[in-house]
Formats: structure tokens, sequence, C-alpha cells
């Protein structure tokens, strides 16, 4: 047994665990036999920023598989486009295999050191939301091990509950050993895009909306100032575009990719580096660095899509205090509630180094997915900042009240109440997770905070 | 366990009575605490102490088990019925104490025997059981109040000193033996606290009160620290008066 301390990208709320590294379905068939009443949960690169993928004082079966994109174990076809992929295995290792043959994962998030089971536990979205929806509406199968140790293959078709209900449910359903993935056809591996500064707040939500030509554009996202004030509040740098076709690409070879990581945060960090003031300088810095007429370049995948991932560990750079990541959304026509929340953080003088906007598409299939039609808006925060617990608890209200959600990926902090009333559904995805696994093994930190598992289920 | 921003959603005061664990408490319960428990002799007392928490939070739950802080057998269950009415301790705030002021020992010496339970015997029992419970949720944070007292300890009430100098040191050495556990022990050094304990007593230099030594453990809480003194000078203090000579000692009127 190794008992190890873990946490999320966050970097807060440490806890220990026995950590169970396997990619093996047989090691991890009798790992979970062997779970206490502490019960299990799988991690993969530990980038859900709470504890999703923490089970303290219980099992944590860590499913990262070698990133090696010769050895990965996948089967890929290039004419369809099908990736069938151990579920260990991550977006970077899938793009390194997939794009020089011209294929793009469906929906990246910002980084690409995400395994396909996180993905889909997740059910993570992308700058392209608003067209493509999110990860799980892009999985044709998945097989999942239950937690007595049988292996079920499911689809949209083959029981759609079960399947939408491990789509979002933050592997409390089982764990994911496969999937296969309909893959996106490229031509090359540039993106083509449209860089757009906007002076201030509406500005932003009208040039996103989804009246205007927003639609036009496969991604699109926009890089907000939250610490900006008076006529520039809110003021921001929209991007947009696709996927450049391969004539526009000045090179021998459109598909060639080469993704690096270019430094490393240092090992130690004094809590304060990244304040107000140097938040500050940073933001006016990256809005000046927009041009202040609409431009159109191509960029790499890994600077349009994964920016942070050239700095390796950048999730040190807060110190030791960690930080966490508030990310809501609200319906499309509550834009005063964005604006309130933007003020609340402001008016507290908590500095966000990356707020991210971004209009998102319908809701799928998936009880606990967290992408519905409206704006959500993306800050990250030193955890340390004093009294952030009563601050965020105001915004979640102002958030629940307009009835939006809180992404559980990213959660660090709301209630079990938070959750009941941003989901909706919560009750029949918390059945037909009984359904799967009645002798309630699946657990994790997240899980006992937000009652995702009643804990008086015994095991 | 505690959240990303620090909040533990479970508390459990031992002693619920008492006046410095209720202000610690008032400050640990902040939105996302889910469980209060208030563990004590007089349930009816820490119904009405806590009434204005419960005010603040409607949505949080607050529990009561009764305990004898001199039985020391009894914590083993006391620990048990906790965990049994809320799942998993992630704070324990342990507040018991007896001071016995004015009890002449020279003339019922039997009386020593309860100060020692409840500072000293029943809590190391207590220590031990919790940090069972906490090792195997892989998380949870015992806060000690232990007392200056403890330091160098002088006469007028060396029972009192002697149990917590006795506690101190052991919450120290369990604090150790916990290391990587996810389990850990902030010991709370105050100096003279104003309280209803020491009312009519004569207030000792670097007094402090029940809110000053809520905000320090509340600021330590989510820190790395394993003792902390309020006010913090005191530490400063001691380092000389634990070195000075006895005959010097002795003549401090403190």
């Amino acid at each position: 047994m190794v008992m190890q301390r873990l946490s999320g990208w966050g970097r807060t709320a440490w806890t220990v665990a026995d950590l169970v590294h396997t990619t093996d379905v047989d090691v991890v068939r009798s790992t979970i036999g062997t779970a206490g009443e502490r019960g299990a949960i799988s991690r993969g690169l530990g980038r859900s920023y709470g504890a999703a993928a923490q089970n303290a004082g219980g099992i944590v079966l860590e499913m990262t598989a070698e990133n090696d994109p010769m050895g990965i174990d996948a089967d890929f076809d290039p004419l369809t486009g099908l990736l069938t992929v151990a579920a260990s295995v991550s977006i970077d290792a899938i793009l390194r295999m997939c794009v020089p043959q011209g294929w793009f994962i469906p929906v990246t998030p910002g980084t690409r050191f995400v395994t396909v089971g996180g993905a889909i536990a997740s059910d993570i979205h992308g700058k392209n939301h608003h067209i493509d929806g999110s990860f799980g509406q892009h999985v044709r199968s998945l097989t999942l091990m239950l937690s007595n140790g049988e292996v079920v293959e499911l689809s949209p078709e083959q029981n759609p509950a079960w399947f939408w209900a491990t789509v979002g449910g933050m592997g409390l359903t089982g764990v994911v050993l496969r999937a296969t993935v309909a893959m996106l056809k490229i031509e090359s591996s540039r993106v083509e895009v449209e860089t757009v500064r906007l002076e201030n707040f509406d500005a932003v939500c009208a040039a996103m909306s989804a009246d205007g030509v927003d639609d036009d554009y496969r991604y699109s996202v926009a890089w907000v100032d939250l610490l900006a004030t008076g006529a520039s509040m809110g003021r921001g740098v929209l991007t947009r575009g696709d996927h450049a076709a391969a004539s526009k690409v000045d090179n021998n070879d459109p598909l060639a990719y080469d993704p690096r990581l270019t430094v490393s945060a240092p090992g130690w960090v004094p809590n304060g580096l990244l304040n107000k003031w140097s938040i500050k300088a940073f933001n006016e810095a990256w809005y000046r660095k927009a041009p202040a007429k609409s431009h159109i370049g191509l960029e790499s995948i890994p600077a349009f899509f994964h920016p942070l991932d050239g700095v390796n560990r950048w999730n040190r750079l807060y110190g030791k205090q960690g930080f966490i990541q508030y990310q809501f959304i609200v319906p499309l026509d509550r834009t005063d509630v964005l604006r309130k929340v933007i003020e609340k953080f402001s008016d507290a003088g908590v500095a966000s180094f990356l707020a991210v906007l971004k209009r998102m598409g319908p809701q799928n299939n998936a009880p606990m997915s967290f992408p519905t039609e409206g704006w959500t808006l993306t800050l990250d925060m030193a955890a340390g900042i004093s009294g952030l617990a009563e601050l965020l608890s105001d915004v979640d209200s102002l958030v629940l009240d307009a009835g939006g959600r809180h992404y559980l990926a990213k959660d660090s902090h709301v209630s079990a109440s938070a959750v009941r009333r941003g989901y909706p559904r919560i009750d029949e995805w918390m059945s037909t997770q009984e359904e799967m696994d009645p002798i309630g093994l699946w657990r994790s930190d997240l899980s006992r905070r937000l009652g995702l598992v009643d804990y008086r289920r015994s095991l | 366990m505690k959240n990303g921003v620090g909040v533990a959603q479970t508390i459990v005061l031992f002693g619920g009575t008492s006046e410095i664990g209720l202000a610690i408490l008032g400050k640990l319960v902040k939105p996302g605490v889910s469980h209060v428990v208030l563990v004590s002799r007089d349930i009816d007392a820490a119904e009405v102490q806590i009434a204005d928490i419960a005010e603040r939070y409607p949505d949080l739950e607050v529990h009561h088990v009764r305990f004898n802080a001199d039985d020391s057998a009894s914590m083993v269950h006391v620990v048990a019925e906790v965990s049994q009415q809320i799942g998993d301790i992630d704070v324990a705030v342990i507040a018991q104490g007896a001071l016995q002021e004015g009890v002449d020992y020279y003339a019922n010496p039997a009386a020593l025997l309860s100060v020692a339970d409840v500072n000293f015997t029943g809590t190391m029992v207590l220590m031990y059981a919790l940090a069972a419970q906490m090792r195997s949720q892989g998380y949870g944070k015992m806060v000690l109040l232990s007392s200056v007292a403890g330091e160098r300890v002088r006469k007028g009430n060396p029972a009192y000193g002697a149990t917590k100098a006795g506690i101190d040191g052991f919450a120290l050495a369990l604090d150790h033996e916990l290391v990587g556990s996810g389990v850990s022990v902030l010991v709370v050094r105050p100096g003279f606290v104003t309280t209803k304990m020491t009312k009519g007593m004569d207030k000792a230099p670097f007094s402090t009160d029940a809110d000053s030594v809520a905000t320090a453990v509340d600021k330590a809480i989510s820190s790395s620290k394993t003792v902390i003194w309020v006010p913090g000078l005191l530490q400063y203090m001691f380092l000389i008066l634990k070195n000075l000579p006895t005959a010097v000692w002795r003549r401090l009127p403190l």
C-alpha cells in the first residue's frame, strides 16, 4: 500500500489515499476487490482543479499511460476517423498520433494533458462548444468496469441511461477502460484565427452573441480583463477561428505537429507572486498586444488551444497556498449576472490571472454534464485570500438565483445544496448511479462534499 | 475534509460550553460547513451558546453528544458516537479543561484525579481515538487548547500547569507520529484568557480574550503550523522565562 498525499491541479485540500498506478484491467479488478468502506476512484493526469480525483483514506486508481505516441494503446482508422483508445491515454498522445494523419480531437480543453477517461468523466468542453457540443457527444461507445468487476459496453444506443450517467459522472459510475471517439478531419495543423480587441464588457458580449456572426466560427472564446475599471470594465480580446485549409499553410508539410514544453515553473514560488499589481500589469500588456483592429493570422495548435501547456506545472505559480478556479454558467439573457459577479470580485480586490468568457451551445443528454445554453465565465484566484469562502458563497447565490450552475471538474468549494439547485436532474443521475454501483464503491472527496453518493450506503 | 478555500465540512467541539471553544467555532463556521457537533456535559447550555451561529447558517446541522470530560475511558465511545452521527470528523477542537481554582488540595488531594482526567488522561484517550478515526479518513485536524501555564509550571495551581505541560508534549509528539497520514495537530498556547473560567482572578500580563484566540486559530488552521501562541509575543517571552534561574523565576510577580 502506497499512502500518498494528493490534491487537484489547484493544489489545495490535500488528502491521503492508497495510490495504485495501473492500466491493467485485472489489476483494477483485484484492487477494487480489496477496497474498504472508503471505496475507490480513478484518477487520470490530475488536471481537475478540486477534489474530483482524490479519495481520502480510500483507493485512488491512477490510470495514466506512457505518453509515447508510438506505443499508445489505440486502434485508429484514418479512413473513418474512428479512434478506439485506452482511457488512460492523454489527448497529448492522441494529437501526436492523429494530427500528422489529418485528424484532430473533436473537443479539447485548455490543456492537452488530460486522459480520455477524465475527459468523459468531466464531459469536458472547449472553444467549440457552441458548434460541436462537449466531449461525450463525440464518444461512440465506451467500456466501463463496474464496482462488481464486471465490464460493460455502453453507447448512446446501447444502454443510453448508463452511458449518459457516465458522461459527466465524475468517475462515480465505474472505471472507463476504453472509448471510441469520432475524430475531426483537418487539412492542416494550423488554425486560422481572428483576433479582435473589444473595449468593454458589453462589446465582448455583443461580439459573441448568438445573433451575431459567432456561429460562423467553430472556435470562439474571449479573454476578459477583470481588473479594468470604469468605462473599460470587462474589456477583452476575442479570438475565434477554425482549422486552416492546407492551401493557406505556407509549408511543405501542412500537418506537421511538434508541441513542446518551453519552460517550467520553478519548484517554489512565494504566495504573493500573482497579485493585483502583477496581474494588472500582465492584463495591460495582454490587451495592448492584441491589435486594435481585427486581425487574421495562422496559429499553431498548441498556441491556440493549449497556451498554458507551454509552461510546465504552471499551477505552481500561485505558491504553496494553491488556487481555485471558479467556473459557472448562466442563461444567455443573464449577462447582468456576469457583470455583478465581475463587480463583486473586483470590489473585493480579487485578481484573476485568467478570466475567460464563452458562449455555450445546448445541453446534451447527460444529467450531470455542465454545459448548457448560456455564458460561462471562468476565473482563477489565489486560495489564501481572506474572506474568500464568504465571497464565493455570495457569488454562488447570484449564479444559482439566475438559474446557473458550477462546473464540477473545476469546483473546490460549492455546497451540496448548490449542486442540487444547479443540476435539476441530479436525482435521476443518483438513482442510475445507485443502479450501476449498488454497493457504493465509487467515492471521491468531491462526492463526499457534494453528497453525490450517500455515505451511509454501506460497502 | 476541508474544501479548496480551507473550510472544513464537519467540526466537532469537545467541551461544547467552553467559551474559547465556542469562539473558535464561531470563526471556523463559514459557508461550506455542513455539520457541527457540540460534545459537552450540559446539552441545554451548549444549545444556548450556539444559537447565534445556527441563526447565521440556517443550513448548518447542529448535533449534540453528551460526555463527562473526566470519564477518560468513555472517550472512545464518544468519538464513535460522533462519527456515527456525521460520518467524517474533519476538525476536532479539544477545549475541555479543568482549572479548579481555589480547591484546597492539601485537604482533598483526591480532587487532583479529576484535573488529571479532564486535562490529561481523557484528552490523551480522546486524541488517539480521534487520530484512529482521522487516519482512516485520510484527513483530519485536531486543535488542542493548551496553555502557557504548561511552559514552566508555577505554584498556585501546579496541577493545572503540569497537566497542560503533559498534554502539550503529548500532542506535539502525536502530530509528529501522524506525519504522512493526512492528520495533524495544532497546539494552541494562549496566555491568560479572560473568560468565565478565569473570572475574578487577577489578570496576568499579556492576557488575551477568546476572540483573539479564535482569530489566531482560524488563521493557523490552514497553514502547516503545529504550535501557535496567543498573543504571539508570548513565544519570545517564554524563551526567556523558561531559562531564568529558579531563584529569579520564583521571585517574578506573575
